[in-house]
């Protein structure tokens, strides 16, 4: 699936999307498959509560399931208008 | 409904007369529009805007639909920009059409309390400093209880 990472999110991690293969079950498993990567994950992810997510760009939650996903998002709250 | 996330500017005044000039059988056009605040006492050189092109869109479109829906609307126009903007800058608009105003009035704070915490934009305040992500506020949030 392709994940995707915004604003503060992006700039932490280092980069604005990637291809990652992954047979995590949910979103909170996929969280831990990247901060076991390196220390720049851990350090994105260390405060979910800090967090949204997007799932096949919905606004979704941490134990949404992946299967069948083709995009998953991270983010800060957001701010617009 | 019509919604638009564009880099370039908009000239406000022609978008309210066209979006306007289409409400036949409307009573009431309430309009709003955001602009890039400076920070007090000056310093900010710009606002920079990102968003997720693609959910940017169809977030915007899910939350004028329901508008539309909630408030019987005629029709609703909704314009935000991305990318660098100077302070005083545009920076977005809604405007919604419906028979009576108070329809129009609740329909344009409904768009903009789920557009601010519901659509994928981020703003980010560049000034001689560096660079700050602005924080999304807790009153923001507890806005949309009310709907």
């Amino acid at each position: 699936m392709d994940v995707l990472y915004f604003a503060w999110v992006r700039e932490r991690i280092g980069l604005p999307r990637e291809r990652v293969e992954s047979e995590a079950a949910t979103v909170r498993d996929l969280v831990g498959e990247l901060s076991a990567r390196e220390e720049r994950y851990a350090l994105a992810f260390s405060d979910l509560e800090a967090l949204r997510v997007a799932v096949d760009q919905e606004l979704s939650d941490f134990d949404a399931p992946l299967a069948g996903v083709r995009e998953v998002a991270f983010f800060p709250p957001m701010t617009g208008g | 409904m019509t919604v638009r996330v564009q880099e370039a500017p908009f000239d406000m005044g022609a978008e309210v007369a066209a979006f306007s000039a289409a409400q036949a059988g409307m009573g009431a056009i309430v309009t709003f529009s955001g602009i890039v605040r400076d920070l007090p006492g000056g310093g900010l050189e710009a606002m920079e805007i990102e968003h997720y092109p693609g959910m940017t869109e169809s977030a915007l479109e899910k939350i004028a639909e329901e508008a539309r829906r909630r408030f019987e609307l005629g029709d609703a126009l909704v314009i935000h920009r991305h990318g660098r903007l100077a302070p005083g800058a545009l920076i977005m608009m809604v405007a919604t059409a419906a028979p009576h105003r108070a329809a129009a009035f609740a329909g344009a704070e409904f768009l903009m309390d789920y557009l601010k915490s519901r659509a994928p934009f981020w703003k980010r305040e560049i000034t001689a400093e560096g660079a700050r992500w602005v924080e999304a506020r807790e009153a923001d949030e507890e806005a949309l209880s009310r709907w």
